[in-house]
């Protein structure tokens, strides 16, 4: 698999289709798993960890379903195509940072990746862009019985499947949506809708996961609790919120718009002048004046600009995604005026001819 | 990774949802402990530090600490720390601490979700197995390879037999 084709392509989770998809950006479901045999990552010798990247690797060599996948060896790769795979999301910034043999297997088109070696023995995720739980849980459930064929996991009768952390104890499952809030965040409502999925047992991450920022008002809902329930339970829990949340954002975008719409335009139209012509950007201010860009596109305050260009602008400015795309390493500042140029670039060019957006 | 407030290492991460943004806060156990008592819990990684503090208070606590898992060596100590187990028998073996903790999290203890299609091997079997393992990595450590061999075999036997047909 080669990386550099890859960083051309849009990711699966941000292809940005569905209905909704204004604010509904991607659904993922992951399945944590265990090797019975083997102690968890934790108390794992570097014998231990190979012998289970081993045999799944030989797992998915040997299933007709997974021969199509990429395999990638994350400890002999760089640094920088590490953090590439966790901008695009294929594996986790714990599974980038530690030690060991570790791997990750990735669908052609970024449909799934299997990670080997990361919290849990292997990690399989789902992604599909729009808001389709069903089919998701689908081709997770099909991934895990293919691989079940080959491999015992840790299962308790009561328990289920066993997990390094308790958490994630019974279904191992953990289902997330994105949600793009632009306008719950500037009208500071986020955070009562925060507190009240809290309440509702449900947990509220930034776009890199667990302890990451919401950078560029990018927001995942998912379960907290994976005991006691069955999947379809777990998944409904998250569906049943999904249309309340949308709700919340279109109410908080028409009240923008009613009482505030000189401002609220005069933001988004900054927002895109600074895209336009900055020399040079960081990365967290990019993601944020193309928050804005994205939620003035949707109410039509910004002509001539498509969504997916901006939606491939959010993943293409990050930094080793520009270093990808650039094809040389750069330091911080060199990458900033590098944004700058990318994003000028790109911008200029959509509003010329759209099909020229890569 | 250091505490955010003192210079010892930190060991609670949590992640406070209280304003527009998210803050982040990474905490050794002593100023988690503080940080803690401040507020009620809000995550999952804040339940979870808030369950091992209630433990913290309680005069068991030294006792329990020192409980080892006889197939991977890790403590409750070594748990209570990092929040990961050491190996699938650790839910069997502190099974009786991990409840409360478990309940906290889920409200639950038991799975009703999806089961392996084919048989499960018991949680003996597959403790037998661990065990196997760690007895024929002794032995290559020891050099006595006679030994290790022997438990190569039966090894490669018993995963033989659960292979599917």
């Amino acid at each position: 698999m080669k990386l550099e084709e890859l960083a051309r392509q849009s990711s699966e989770w941000l292809r940005g289709s569905g209905p909704e998809s204004d604010i509904v950006i991607s659904c993922r479901i992951r399945l944590a798993r265990n090797l019975a045999n083997h102690p968890f990552i934790r108390k794992c010798s570097d014998t231990d960890l190979n012998a289970i990247e081993r045999t799944l690797h030989e797992t998915f060599q040997a299933e007709p379903k997974l021969q199509d996948v990429g395999y990638i060896n994350l400890k002999l790769l760089p640094e920088i195509d590490r953090q590439f795979l966790v901008e695009r999301q294929l594996i986790s910034r714990e599974h980038a940072d530690s030690n060991g043999a570790r791997a990750v297997a990735i669908h052609p088109e970024e449909k799934f990746s299997l990670m080997i070696n990361e919290e849990d023995h292997l990690r399989i995720q789902v992604m599909n862009s729009g808001l389709d739980l069903n089919a998701t849980w689908e081709q997770t459930n099909a991934i895990d019985d293919v691989v079940e064929q080959h491999i015992s996991f840790a299962f308790h009768d009561r328990l289920g499947y066993l997990t390094a952390c308790p958490t994630n104890v019974g279904t191992g499952m953990r289902v997330s949506v994105m949600f793009h809030l632009p306008a719950l965040v500037l009208t500071q409502q986020i955070e009562r809708v925060f507190r009240s999925l809290q309440k509702m047992n449900l947990a509220v991450r930034g776009l890199y996961g667990e302890g990451s920022r919401a950078m560029g008002d990018f927001y995942q809902i998912s379960n907290q609790i994976t005991l006691g329930r069955s999947e379809l339970d777990l998944i409904q829990q998250v569906a049943d919120v999904v249309p309340q949340i949308i709700d919340y954002e279109r109410r908080a975008r028409t009240f923008l718009i009613n009482e505030n719409q000189q401002d609220l335009h005069d933001r988004v139209s900054r927002a895109y002048g600074i895209l336009c012509s900055a020399q040079t950007i960081s990365s967290e201010e990019t993601m944020d004046l193309l928050s804005s860009v994205r939620m003035g596109v949707n109410l039509g305050l910004i002509e001539n600009l498509q969504i997916p260009t901006i939606n491939k602008l959010f993943i293409h400015t990050q930094p080793a995604h520009l270093q990808k795309l650039r094809g040389t390493e750069l330091d911080t500042a060199n990458r900033n005026i590098e944004r700058a140029h990318y994003l000028q670039r790109h911008l200029q060019q959509d509003g010329a001819d759209p099909a020229e957006n890569n | 990774m250091k505490c955010q407030r003192c210079e010892k290492p930190a060991t609670i991460h949590v992640t406070e949802i209280t304003g527009p943004e998210l803050d982040e806060l990474h905490l050794c156990e002593d100023c988690g402990k503080l940080y803690l008592s401040q507020g009620e819990p809000t995550t999952e990684a804040t339940a979870l530090a808030h369950q091992f503090k209630l433990a913290e208070d309680s005069e068991e606590l030294a006792a329990l600490d020192q409980q080892v898992c006889d197939i991977c060596g890790t403590s409750f100590y070594e748990f209570r720390h990092s929040g990961r187990l050491g190996c699938p028998h650790d839910y069997v073996c502190f099974e009786a601490e991990l409840e409360p903790l478990i309940v906290n999290v889920h409200a639950a203890t038991e799975h009703v979700g999806k089961r392996p299609k084919r048989g499960v091997n018991s949680s003996e079997q597959q403790v037998h197995l661990v065990r196997m393992r760690q007895d024929m990595k002794a032995a290559i450590d020891r050099e006595d390879y006679e030994t290790a061999s022997a438990l190569r075999d039966q090894i490669q036997k018993l995963e033989q037999q659960r292979k599917p047909s």
